[in-house]
C-alpha cells in the first residue's frame, strides 16, 4: 500500500490558481499528477479545470494540456494517442480529464467511441453532479432530489450510472475514487497507469458553491459520501467487480451511517421531505444489495 | 518515377494523402466521400501507407481527433462531405483557432432536407468564416496537386491554418480521369516532414488553447487574418514551384484565368463548372464573342486583387454559383461584387444560380449565361441581378 510520504514532492499543479475555495478538483489534479508523473498529457474539455488552469499567458499546470471543445474529450485524446504513436513517441500517459456534463451527457458519444476502439488512454470523469462552470445546472449525473438552477424543485430522475455504462464496453479497468481517501485514490491512478487500453476513473467531487456547503467541509463530505454508502469505491478489473478497502465495511448495512447525515449537510437537499429522504435511503440500500451480489460473485455488473 | 493512373476523384484524394505521408487519418464515412475512407483503409492495411487510422464514431469526433493528432505534432488528413462537414462546424473553428495545419478533402454535396447526395457547393461555402483556407478543384490532377500543395502552404510558419480541398461529388469523386503522380522522392523533397513550431511535448510543456481574455483575443484573431494574407501570397508561388518541379500544368494559383486578355465578358465560377466554362468560351469565341473565364480556385483567402485586375477591363461579369446564401445571392457573387466595388469603372455583374442539388450545367447553359450578360452590357442595364437558371415555375 502506498503511503503519502513515499509520494513525489514535485507539484505539477501550482498554488494560487483559479479554483474556488474548498475545491477538491484542485486536490484531485494534484494527487492524480503525483501518481501519473510529468510524462503525462492532459486533454481537457470545457469544465472547471479549463478555469483552474488560469488565464493566458499564465497556466497552473506543469504538463502539456490540450484544451478542447466540450463534446470531444474521448475523440481528441484518441487523436493525441494516434499522433504520438505515428511519431514513435512512447512512455507518455494520455489522460482525458472531463467533468460530469462533459462525460455523461455531451461527451458520452466520443468517450464510448474511444473505449470501443480500444484507445490506450485514461479517461477521468470528475463528478460534482452538475454543470458547475456555468453555475450549477442539472446534468445526467445529478442525483435524485438535488436542487440545481434548472431543477429548482429538486431533480426527479436518478443519477446516470456511468461506471457501469463503461463496464458494458468491456474495457480493462474501471474504478471509482474519492480524494477524501488519498491512498486509495493514488493507488488506483498508479494501477491505471500500468494497464494498457481504455481505463475509466470516476471521482466524486463535493462542490461548495454548487452543493451549498461550507468550503472547509469538502473532504469531510467526501468521507460521509462513502460512510453513508451514497458513493461507493470499487474497481472493475477485466470484468471483475470488487469493492475497494475504504468502502468494504459498508457492504454490511448496519455499518453504514444514515444517508440523512450526508444529505442534511448540503444546501442542495435542504428542501427534501422526510419521505423523500427515506426514498433516497431505500435506493442506496438497494444499490448496496446489488454491490453485495456482484462483489461476492466476482462478476461484471 | 512519375506514374499516370486512371482512377476516380476519391481514389486521387486517398493517393494524395498517402503521397503527402499523412501520419494520422481520422475519418467517418458519408456519401459521396466514403470511397476516400475505404481507399485509405486499404492503403494502410496493405502496408502501402504508414499511418495511424482512427475509425471515429462521428465527423465531430473526426475533426476533434484530427486536432488532437495535429497538436501532438503529426501530419493529419481527413475527409468529409455535406452533413458531415456541417456536423464538424464547431471543430472547424477549433482547428483554425488552435492554428493546426489539418488538411481535409471535402466532397461537395447538397445539404438536406430533402435528402440529396448530388453536387452543390453550399456545404463548404457555409463554412466560409471558420478560418480555413478553401480550394475548389476542377480535375483529378488538381485534386492531387492541391492536397500536396496544401500541406506546403498550411505548414508554413507564416500560415498555420487548416485547409479544405473541395471537389464536387460524383462529377469528380465517382468519375475516372487520368492523372499523374510525381516521383515520391521528388515529392518528399517538395514536401518535407512536418516540423511543428510547438506541440504537446512533455519536455516542453505548454497550455494549448487555454482561456484568453479580451486583452489577447482580438490580437489572436488578427494573427489569423494576417495568416490568410500570407497564404494569399504563398499560394501562387507554391502552385508555380510545383508545376515547374514536376513538369505539370500550373492551376493558376489563386484563380485560373482563361482567354481574359481581350475579353469583354467574363464568366466567373468555381469547381467543375469552371472547366465547362472553358469549353463554352471556346465555342463563343468561334462565333466572334469576346468572352473569358475566371475559375476561382482559392475562395479563402479570396483573390480580391486578381479579380479586380481581370474585371477592370471588361463590360460584364457573369458569376455562376452552385449554391445560394438564402436572403441574398450566390456566395461567390457576393465576394466578386465586393472586390469590384473599388473599381472606378465597374463592369455590370449578374449572378446565375445553377446546378444546385446536382442539376447538370452544360457548356450550352454557360454560353447562354455569358450571352445574357453581354447583352445587358450592350444595353447598359441589368434586368435581373440574380437569375435562377433553368428554374421551373
Amino acid at each position: 500500500m502506498v503511503t503519502l510520504k513515499e509520494l513525489t514532492k514535485e507539484e505539477l499543479i501550482l498554488p494560487g490558481n483559479a479554483s474556488c475555495a474548498g475545491c477538491v478538483t484542485n486536490l484531485s489534479v494534484k494527487l492524480a499528477l503525483k501518481a501519473l508523473g510529468s510524462r503525462t498529457i492532459l486533454v481537457v474539455p470545457a469544465c472547471c479545470t479549463s478555469v483552474i488552469q488560469g488565464v493566458f499567458p499564465h497556466t497552473s499546470l506543469k504538463i502539456p494540456v490540450l484544451n478542447i471543445a466540450f463534446a470531444t474529450t474521448g475523440a481528441a485524446a484518441s487523436g493525441v494517442v494516434a499522433g504520438l504513436k505515428a511519431q514513435g513517441i512512447d512512455g507518455i500517459t494520455v489522460v482525458g480529464w472531463a467533468g460530469d456534463g462533459g462525460t455523461v451527457d455531451i461527451g458520452i458519444q466520443a468517450l464510448s467511441g474511444a473505449a470501443e476502439r480500444g484507445t490506450d488512454f485514461i479517461y477521468v470523469c470528475y463528478d460534482n453532479e452538475a454543470y458547475g462552470n456555468t453555475g450549477m445546472q442539472r446534468s445526467g449525473s445529478t442525483p435524485l432530489g438535488a436542487w440545481t438552477t434548472t431543477t429548482p424543485q429538486g431533480k426527479t430522475e436518478p443519477k446516470k450510472n456511468m461506471p457501469f455504462i463503461m463496464a458494458a464496453h468491456k474495457i480493462p479497468y474501471i474504478a471509482t475514487l474519492s480524494p477524501s481517501f488519498p491512498t486509495d485514490f493514488i493507488e488506483k491512478f498508479q494501477k491505471a497507469k500500468r494497464i494498457r487500453g481504455p481505463r475509466y476513473l470516476h471521482i466524486l467531487i463535493p462542490c461548495p458553491p454548487g452543493w451549498r456547503t461550507d468550503p472547509a467541509m469538502s473532504v469531510e463530505l467526501g468521507r460521509l459520501a462513502i460512510q453513508t454508502g451514497s458513493w461507493a469505491l470499487f474497481e472493475i478489473e477485466n470484468g471483475v467487480f470488487s469493492i475497494s478497502t475504504p468502502s468494504r465495511p459498508f457492504l454490511e448495512k448496519t455499518r453504514r451511517k444514515p444517508v440523512k447525515d450526508y444529505l442534511e449537510k448540503q444546501g442542495r437537499f435542504r428542501h427534501l421531505t422526510s419521505q423523500e429522504m427515506a426514498q433516497i435511503q431505500l435506493n442506496v440500500d438497494e444499490t448496496w444489495e446489488y454491490y453485495n451480489k456482484v462483489n461476492q460473485a466476482k462478476i461484471c455488473p | 518515377m512519375a506514374r499516370t493512373f486512371v482512377e476516380t476523384g476519391s481514389h486521387v484524394a486517398g493517393l494524395a494523402a498517402q503521397a503527402a505521408r499523412a501520419q494520422v487519418v481520422a475519418a467517418y464515412p458519408i456519401t459521396p466521400q466514403t470511397a476516400i475512407v475505404e481507399i485509405i483503409a486499404d492503403l494502410i492495411s496493405s502496408g502501402k501507407m504508414k499511418s495511424q487510422y482512427i475509425c471515429v464514431e462521428s465527423e465531430h469526433s473526426a475533426m476533434a481527433a484530427s486536432i488532437g493528432a495535429s497538436a501532438s505534432g503529426a501530419r493529419t488528413f481527413t475527409a468529409t462531405s455535406s452533413h458531415g462537414l456541417a456536423y464538424m462546424h464547431e471543430m472547424l473553428h477549433w482547428a483554425s483557432g488552435a492554428r493546426l495545419p489539418v488538411v481535409m478533402a471535402v466532397v461537395n454535396r447538397a445539404m438536406g432536407p430533402p435528402w440529396n447526395i448530388l453536387p452543390d457547393l453550399g456545404d463548404s461555402l457555409s463554412q466560409r468564416d471558420t478560418g480555413w483556407l478553401q480550394f475548389y478543384c476542377s480535375s483529378h490532377q488538381e485534386i492531387f496537386d492541391t492536397i500536396i500543395q496544401a500541406y506546403r502552404i498550411c505548414e508554413d510558419a507564416k500560415v498555420l491554418l487548416p485547409v479544405m480541398i473541395c471537389f464536387e461529388g460524383f462529377v469528380l469523386s465517382h468519375t475516372s480521369m487520368p492523372f499523374t503522380v510525381p516521383d515520391q522522392e521528388a515529392l518528399d523533397s517538395f514536401l518535407p516532414s512536418y516540423r511543428p513550431g510547438w506541440k504537446l511535448d512533455v519536455e516542453n510543456p505548454m497550455g494549448h488553447s487555454t482561456l484568453a481574455s479580451s486583452d489577447y483575443y482580438m490580437e489572436l484573431r488578427y494573427l489569423m487574418q494576417e495568416a490568410m494574407d500570407n497564404a494569399r501570397e504563398l499560394i501562387p508561388l507554391v502552385d508555380r514551384e510545383y508545376a515547374d518541379k514536376f513538369r505539370l500544368p500550373c492551376h493558376g494559383g489563386l484563380l485560373d484565368e482563361y482567354a481574359c486578355n481581350d475579353a469583354e465578358t467574363i464568366v466567373v465560377s468555381m469547381g467543375t463548372i469552371g472547366s465547362e466554362a472553358k469549353v463554352a468560351v471556346q465555342n463563343l469565341r468561334e462565333t466572334g464573342h469576346k468572352v473569358g473565364s475566371v475559375r476561382v480556385r482559392a475562395f479563402r483567402p479570396f483573390p480580391v486583387d486578381e479579380v479586380k485586375r481581370i474585371c477592370s477591363k471588361v463590360d460584364a461579369v457573369a458569376v455562376i454559383d452552385r449554391a445560394i446564401s438564402f436572403g441574398m445571392e450566390g456566395q461567390l457573387f457576393t465576394e466578386v461584387q465586393s472586390a469590384l466595388y473599388d473599381l472606378e469603372d465597374r463592369p455590370l455583374a449578374m449572378n446565375f444560380i445553377a446546378g444546385i442539388g446536382g442539376r447538370d450545367v452544360t457548356e450550352k447553359d454557360i454560353e447562354s449565361m455569358a450571352l445574357q450578360a453581354a447583352k445587358c452590357a450592350k444595353e447598359g442595364r441589368i434586368d435581373q441581378r440574380v437569375t435562377w437558371y433553368g428554374l421551373r415555375r
